[in-house]
């Protein structure tokens, strides 16, 4: 491992846990109320389906706009797992419970991933943005008629078993997976499919596979987040996954900047506080909102980071040795 | 490089705005006001129930502090939107109860926010009256929530009696949206209570929520020729229903319940000289009715639906177990609402041990001449 290398990761190591340091002091103080938390775990839960979702959007370049209805498979499925489990009398730790429902909701969205993505990723652009609008209005259809769920009344007895401990490090693991990914042998040859699809194919790159390998693997992403927002809900109603929570993931990916998972996870901890911040503003605050949005796209079309990705290494480089270094997953321009 | 100064600008100023806005608004609660909490959709698809809801809340308030608040302290209402989104309301409850310090909480106003909220309103404590969750689930197994609106299956009862008793039905044919919870529900109750009655159920028709055409099932009830047929379902789909049934001929009363609100706007020839089951109406002869009429139009210049008259009612109702508890305390709060009794605009209303209202009024409305006419009160 060169040097640069090591250096990068102990600063990273030393950074997460500073940060998780910071949170848990401030709550173990009540300095951090409930209220603080739940926004917290809402945006851990965001930053995952961003990244996902950039996966799709940024690395493979196709516009897909039924990101919420892998979240509500992963959520559905997940959620009847643990219900079960918990009524077989079962004696697990809770965070064994949340481990297992989180495999199964991501696998199961995977899975799906893989079905509708084989067929559709023949698709470009605009019609494949339709058809996973359709998708995605199909699941929610679906959960809405099937009974065993509780239908259009919503699912009701899952236990709550994501506090801030837990959904912190499981984004912090997301986070690396992807990164990884995003830097790996697959990703890079995701990413070629993106600058040129002929191009890929020519140097051999086997191109139909790798667009479902990326699609399946944001499904089950997706799906992870799914589990895990219905775990901390502990309530789950089809209508949330409605069409425009899809359009507001995808808000988020587009403003953090395509192809930037730093830019995601900025953006998503933005657009979830956001609201809330704004709620003094009552019935306007969706006005400042969808205003803020406008002037955003305006001036910084290519989303707040663009391609590049910020680095902490290097910002640090940056402020004390001066040095001017750029820094992207896939070697864009910003 | 301007544009690159501008959005540094702009991005300052965002995250600028985060911290005034966290800063102001957790300025702690102060010793003269008592802060209650309002949760409902006011923006979205289901606007128009939250902001009916809170108007009439608001209504009360402003009545309330203007006869002396309670013991001298003026009541706040503090009003969150939900966009009938579940995770926005879970947000808006624990905003209300960390950085608002409510000591109560009037909401949520539609079932599925409500049932999202629930389990941590019940871990909390919080004294909790929803004015129009109808979900059966929303009370049961939580002793700190209450609701101000009878149930789907009381008012089912209601019209099932009153067809039995004052329209002298023997035959009953029934209507039902399929996959519709509001209109199942309902028309089951009807069943039920109109068999116990005496009656006869000469036949059940269903139909699609999306359906538009009702011709199919009407002639079949046309055949079996019911006294009353019954219709438990909302405006959009009960009118045409009702236009088709005039056309073809059907000579039976047609019977609703409260979903019809508002049927005589569009339909008012073809609902001529039917009934159906409401919280209240506003024609009755009742003062405290006619008070809050002409209170809401001169406030809000237009007319109140059964939303605004129950947000009402429910914000009246946790002031006066306020007083009676004396204190801001929730556990004695919990203890005086559920032992309180109010008349208030949609009826007298107290509480069973599940915290539903308990032989509450169902005002029975004939639709006469374009107008809802008070007909009858009923109480199961």
């Amino acid at each position: 491992m060169d040097k640069s290398k090591r250096r990068a990761y102990i600063i990273n190591t030393i950074a997460i846990i500073a940060l998780y340091i910071i949170f848990f002091v401030l709550i173990q103080t009540q300095t951090m109320n409930k209220y603080f938390i739940g926004i917290a775990i809402l945006t851990c839960i965001m930053i995952i389906m961003a990244m996902s979702l950039n996966i799709v959007a940024g690395f493979l370049g196709q516009m897909a706009l039924g990101h919420a209805g892998f979240m509500a498979i992963g959520a559905y499925s997940s959620a009847s797992f643990s219900i079960a489990l918990f009524n077989s009398g079962t004696e697990l730790p809770n965070i064994v419970v949340l481990i297992l429902a989180m495999a199964v909701g991501g696998t199961i969205a995977g899975i799906f991933g893989i079905l509708i993505g084989t067929p559709t990723l023949r698709l470009r652009g605009d019609y494949l943005g339709i058809v996973t609008i359709g998708f995605s209005e199909i699941i929610r259809i679906f959960f809405v008629n099937f009974q065993p769920t509780g239908g259009a009344a919503g699912l009701k007895g899952i236990t709550k078993l994501v506090n801030f401990n837990n959904v912190y490090w499981i984004t912090i693991i997301v986070i690396i997976l992807i990164f990884t990914l995003g830097r790996s042998k697959q990703g890079r040859a995701i990413i070629s499919i993106r600058e040129d699809e002929i191009a890929s194919e020519s140097a051999g790159i086997p191109t139909t596979r790798y667009k479902v390998l990326g699609f399946s693997m944001a499904a089950f992403f997706a799906g992870i987040g799914g589990a895990l927002y219905a775990h901390y809900q502990a309530f789950l109603e089809p209508s949330k996954f409605g069409f425009m929570f899809s359009i507001e993931m995808f808000v988020i990916v587009v403003l953090g900047g395509l192809g930037s998972l730093t830019g995601s996870i900025i953006s998503a901890i933005v657009l979830t506080i956001l609201p809330e911040m704004l709620r003094g503003f009552a019935e306007y605050r969706l006005l400042v909102y969808s205003l803020v949005l406008i002037i955003m796209m305006i001036f910084r079309p290519q989303g707040i980071f663009g391609r590049s990705e910020f680095s902490l290494t290097t910002a640090i480089d940056a402020l004390i040795l001066r040095k001017n270094t750029k820094n992207t997953v896939d070697g864009g321009e910003s | 490089m301007k544009k690159r100064v501008v959005s540094v600008l702009l991005v300052g100023m965002l995250v600028a705005s985060i911290f005034t806005f966290a800063g102001c608004s957790s300025t702690g609660s102060s010793n003269d006001v008592i802060k209650l909490g309002f949760i409902g959709p006011t923006t979205g698809d289901a606007a128009i129930y939250g902001s009916s809801a809170e108007a009439g809340a608001m209504l009360a308030a402003e009545e309330i502090n203007a006869a002396g608040g309670i013991d001298g302290k003026d009541v706040e209402i503090i009003a969150y939107d939900t966009k009938a989104d579940q995770t926005e309301a879970v947000n808006a409850y624990n905003r209300l109860r960390d950085q608002d310090g409510v000591i109560a909480v009037i909401g949520g106003t539609l079932s599925g926010e409500t049932l999202a909220m629930k389990d941590i309103m019940v871990s909390d404590n919080m004294p909790v009256l929803s004015p129009t969750a109808t979900a059966v689930e929303v009370t049961q197994d939580a002793p700190n929530i209450f609701r101000a609106c009878f149930l789907d299956d009381y008012q089912g009862a209601a019209a099932a009696n009153f067809s039995a008793d004052t329209l002298g039905a023997k035959t009953a044919a029934l209507l039902v949206g399929a996959g519709n919870p509001y209109s199942e529900g309902v028309s089951k109750a009807f069943e039920t209570a109109f068999v116990a009655k005496g009656g006869s159920i000469v036949g059940t028709e269903s139909y699609g929520t999306t359906d538009k055409d009702f011709s199919a099932q009407l002639t079949k009830i046309k055949e079996m020729n019911p006294a009353v047929v019954f219709v438990p379902d909302y405006v959009q789909t009960v009118g045409p229903i009702l236009q088709k049934a005039k056309e073809m001929g059907i000579t039976a009363k047609f019977v609703g319940a409260d979903g019809w609100d508002g049927v005589q706007v569009e339909y008012a020839d073809a609902a001529q000289g039917n009934y159906f089951t409401n919280h209240y109406a506003a024609d009755s002869p009742s003062q405290t009715v006619q008070d809050f009429i002409t209170a809401y139009t001169t406030k809000y210049d237009k007319v109140p639906n059964s939303f605004a008259a129950l947000g009402y009612d429910a914000v009246y109702t946790m002031v006066s177990a306020i007083k009676t508890a004396g204190s801001t305390e929730a556990e004695s709060i919990i203890t005086a609402l559920a032992a309180t009794e109010h008349a208030g605009v949609t009826g007298n209303l107290k509480f069973n041990e599940n915290g539903d209202p308990k032989d509450k009024e169902v005002t029975i409305i004939k639709i006469d001449g374009g107008e809802l006419k008070y007909e009858a009160t009923v109480v199961n």
